[in-house]
């Protein structure tokens, strides 16, 4: 029977070629690996951005356990966090930009953007003397970590704040909680500059193939990022505030530790090096430090623990030591500690309810309010 | 079917095409269709269900080839091998409770291999029986679709599924109260029962080719298509299952090609899209008409790259085995009409429907002694289908509303054609006006679909209500 002339000639691949084929898409494979580890395209990626231009800009920076509901993802990219950021829009010309930096209580779990302690400030309408609108910006992450925002403070000094506002607690001290926020050890070598001789545990992508897979995914990470503008703007929801939660601890065991440590001169083993750091690279932007409220329970054995995170020794002693410190260098500080009563926390010993929220937006209001010294 | 399952299918069948292909194509079927459905099918929360399931399946496969194959067909010696395969896979799958506390293929450790013996040697009693048999039975065929349809319902109807759950949970000994619907995820049974039922019914019709059990458990569970299609026909299957095949360089660019379409329109087009598409959750978070309108198109489109995705795999997957499965999708969302939409879009459910349901009914109405009048056959005929494909998805009224929607338009849609046609005949031949139409008619249609969706996305009725009023500015 003859073959019909416009029939391709049937494929019988020997084992050589077969071997060829394999042995060539395999060199291509490690030159697009290799490509993809030296060139970084997820990193290369962060600076672009849907957001501000397509989108609105986020209003805190991106963190979600639960995307679905959150519409929301955690993203470690700094470059990512910022470009989204409502505040990398251009600065207006009549605009008094304040920064407020700092954890979870600013960042608003469990509040919406109008809630957190930068949306009620927004909300005052407060003015320079010169009558520019004093607009205040969500730098914070929920992560304890006073190096974390430093961090940012590296990366946002450059959107031009006027004035940063920087709650703090004990735990966000390096050495004070056990944690290392996940963004330090994502951004190793900045942070690393930032603060040398700091100890960051290694992370898991060790190995070649881990690094491939962190590029791999940073890449997918920036993708669904920049989808998920969609359902920001679309729904303006950044968090699932529909969670149940369980409220904070106020009954306690007789347990005087802190992190499991009895009790030491903790006074003397507090790190300032961050706020120095954060000193240094806001140069004539001031700054005003603010120990920020804690739940100060009244359940059972509270005369020995404030609160499921801190011990009254240790509490008093940080306390005590921030204060002269910042006595002594001049700092605009601000001792909140007490401002908010126990029934404005929610599910930890320092996140706030809307109306704690707003107590300490109306103090950290009237502190800016008398900065600015207008009549 | 997951990335990593799709690529060691992709990776043992181009093993077997390139470097084994010697061995017979039907065996080697066979053997990974049936290792296929132990590994594709989801952990459940019941104890052993996820492996009692796919046993399930391939007793029901073998049970309805036994009763479906001519008597000239069911030589037991001829079909001995193919039995024993299925039931040694079975077996072999329940011995790795000796190696493993998590499972190996199965998702979870198996039971104990006493009941799993048991079980095969009913199952091979019972084909052998029926093997005996000189006529086929048709009171076996009629009982065989009654059990399917039945087994359909219960796993499609929520409560039902849940109250079976929780009989299972107390026959296992775990708690009732926490039974789910989602508790009886049965591997691609919408798919296999509707082949089932095909050959059940083909064969009361005497329409059935004869097929060896081996070719007959290939067509029900052939891998590619197990989870979600598309639904070939037997006659047509077997056509090519039994034409010699290797794989030449035509076959290895073509499926080639359709795998790589298929990843791509499944896991970055639909998957991209599922974070934006319109759900339950997002439908009460969005506020604004213009949102919302982005969020159902996004749905719109996820549905049918998530779906053509899977299918272009599946047939991707087929050629490189020899085996050229039907087309599902055709262009859908750029049809005029909605009759062209539904004869493009998951077309071999509505050829199956419409081979067994629409077509038989229509001929019934028409028939009939007493006389309907012919919008009301095509009313009553359209709408049921339709109903009863939502219904396919699930026994809810989000389903049963998303077909009468689908019915009721495809019936206003024939009727508006009827009335139009003569009228519009002189200008809409002209290309002008012919194009201006089509491009018209597109986009109400892939409107009247899209709106149609909401009810398909959103499980509440009252909330798809009030989604539909929010896309409208209410």
């Amino acid at each position: 029977m003859s073959q019909n002339p416009e029939t391709p000639p049937k494929f019988q691949p020997s084992p050589r070629f077969v071997g060829t084929v394999l042995a060539r898409a395999l060199i291509l494979l490690a030159i697009f690996l290799a490509l993809t580890l030296i060139f970084k395209p997820a990193r290369a990626l962060g600076p672009l951005s849907l957001y501000n231009y397509l989108f609105p800009g986020r209003e805190r920076f991106p963190y979600g356990e639960n995307p679905q509901k959150s519409n929301n993802m955690t993203i470690n990219d700094l470059d990512t966090m910022l470009a989204s950021h409502a505040a990398s829009q251009p600065k207006g010309v009549d605009e008094f930009r304040v920064f407020i930096f700092g954890d979870s209580s600013v960042w608003g779990t469990l509040l919406a953007n109008n809630q957190t302690l930068a949306g009620q400030l927004n909300k005052k309408g407060i003015r320079t003397c010169d009558g520019k609108p004093v607009v205040f910006y969500n730098m914070a992450y929920p992560t304890l970590s006073l190096q974390k925002d430093v961090l940012f403070m590296n990366r946002a000094l450059k959107l031009e704040p006027d004035l940063i506002v920087w709650p703090m607690t004990l735990e966000s001290f390096p050495g004070m909680n056990p944690a290392t926020s996940p963004l330090l050890s994502y951004n190793r070598t900045e942070a690393e500059s930032l603060f040398p001789g700091i100890q960051i545990p290694p992370q898991a992508n060790q190995h070649l193939w881990d690094s491939i897979q962190a590029q791999r995914r940073g890449l997918a990470d920036w993708v669904r990022y920049q989808l998920f503008g969609v359902m920001w703007a679309a729904t303006g929801v950044d968090q699932d505030l529909s969670q149940s939660w369980k409220p904070a601890e106020r009954d306690f065991e007789p347990d005087n530790t802190f992190n499991k440590r009895e009790p030491f001169d903790l006074a003397s083993s507090l790190d300032f090096n961050p706020i120095v750091a954060g000193l240094k690279l806001a140069g004539d932007t001031p700054i005003i430090f603010v120990n920020e409220p804690i739940l100060i329970s009244r359940g059972e054995n509270s005369d020995i623990r404030y609160n499921f995170f801190y011990p009254r020794w240790a509490y008093d002693d940080y306390r005590q030591a921030l204060q002269s410190k910042a006595v002594a260098n001049g700092w605009n500080y601000l001792d909140l500690w007490d401002l908010v009563p126990e029934s404005e926390f929610t599910n930890s010993a320092i996140h706030l309810t809307p109306a704690g929220e707003q107590l300490l937006a109306e103090r950290i209001a009237r502190e800016i309010e008398g900065r600015l010294g207008c009549e | 079917m997951t990335l990593q399952n799709i690529l060691i299918f992709a990776i043992l069948i181009l093993a077997y095409r390139l470097l084994l292909r010697r061995l017979s194509r039907g065996w080697v079927l066979l053997v990974l269709s049936c290792l296929s459905v132990f590994w594709l099918q989801p952990a459940l929360p019941i104890r052993y269900l996820d492996f009692w399931l796919p046993v399930g399946t391939l007793a029901l496969t073998v049970f309805a080839w036994a009763v479906t194959a001519p008597p000239e067909d069911r030589s037991l010696k001829n079909n001995l091998p193919a039995l024993l395969v299925v039931g040694g896979i079975v077996v072999l799958m329940g011995l790795t409770r000796f190696i493993t506390q998590t499972g190996l293929i199965t998702p979870g450790r198996p039971p104990q291999i006493f009941p799993i013996l048991a079980v095969v040697l009913v199952v091979g009693a019972f084909t052998w029986a029926v093997a005996r048999q000189k006529r086929t039975n048709p009171v076996l065929l009629a009982g065989g679709i009654i059990l399917l349809i039945t087994l359909l319902v219960v796993l499609k109807y929520p409560p039902l599924t849940n109250w079976v759950s929780g009989l299972l949970r107390e026959w296992n000994g775990q708690s009732a109260a926490l039974a789910s619907p989602l508790d009886i995820r049965w591997l691609g049974f919408s798919y296999i029962s509707f082949r089932l039922i095909h050959t059940l019914r083909d064969r009361q019709t005497g329409r059935l080719p004869g097929v060896s059990l081996q070719e007959y458990v290939n067509y029900v569970i052939f891998f590619p298509a197990v989870t979600a299609g598309p639904i070939d026909r037997l006659e047509r299957f077997i056509g090519d299952l039994r034409k010699p095949s290797n794989l030449d360089s035509g076959q290895f660019m073509a499926g080639g090609k359709r795998l790589l379409a298929g990843l791509f329109r499944k896991f970055v087009l639909a998957d991209a899209l599922a974070l934006i598409a319109l759900n339950a959750t997002n439908a009460s978070q969005v506020s604004s008409s213009g949102w919302t309108w982005v969020l159902l198109y996004a749905f719109a489109f996820q549905i049918y790259f998530d779906f053509s995705g899977y299918t272009d795999i599946a047939i991707g997957l087929g050629i490189w085995l020899g085996i050229v499965l039907p087309e599902n999708f055709n262009r859908p969302y750029l049809k005029p009409n909605l009759t062209q939409f539904w004869n493009n879009w998951h077309m071999t459910l509505t050829g199956w429907f419409r081979a067994y349901y629409f077509n038989p009914l229509t001929r019934a109405m028409r028939s009939s002694k007493k006389r309907f009048p012919t919008w009301f056959i095509l009313l009553f005929t359209q709408v049921t289908t339709m109903v009863l494909i939502g219904m396919w998805h699930g026994i809810t009224w989000s389903f049963i509303i998303w077909g009468l929607w689908q019915g009721v338009g495809l019936f206003v849609q024939n009727r508006y054609s009827e009335w139009a046609k003569p009228r519009t005949a002189g200008w809409i031949s002209q290309p002008g006006w012919a194009k201006t139409f089509n491009a018209l008619g597109v986009f109400l249609t892939f409107n009247y679909l899209a709106l149609g969706w909401v009810w398909f996305t959103v499980p509440d009725p009252a909330q798809a209500l009030q989604v539909i009023g929010r896309l409208f500015g209410a």
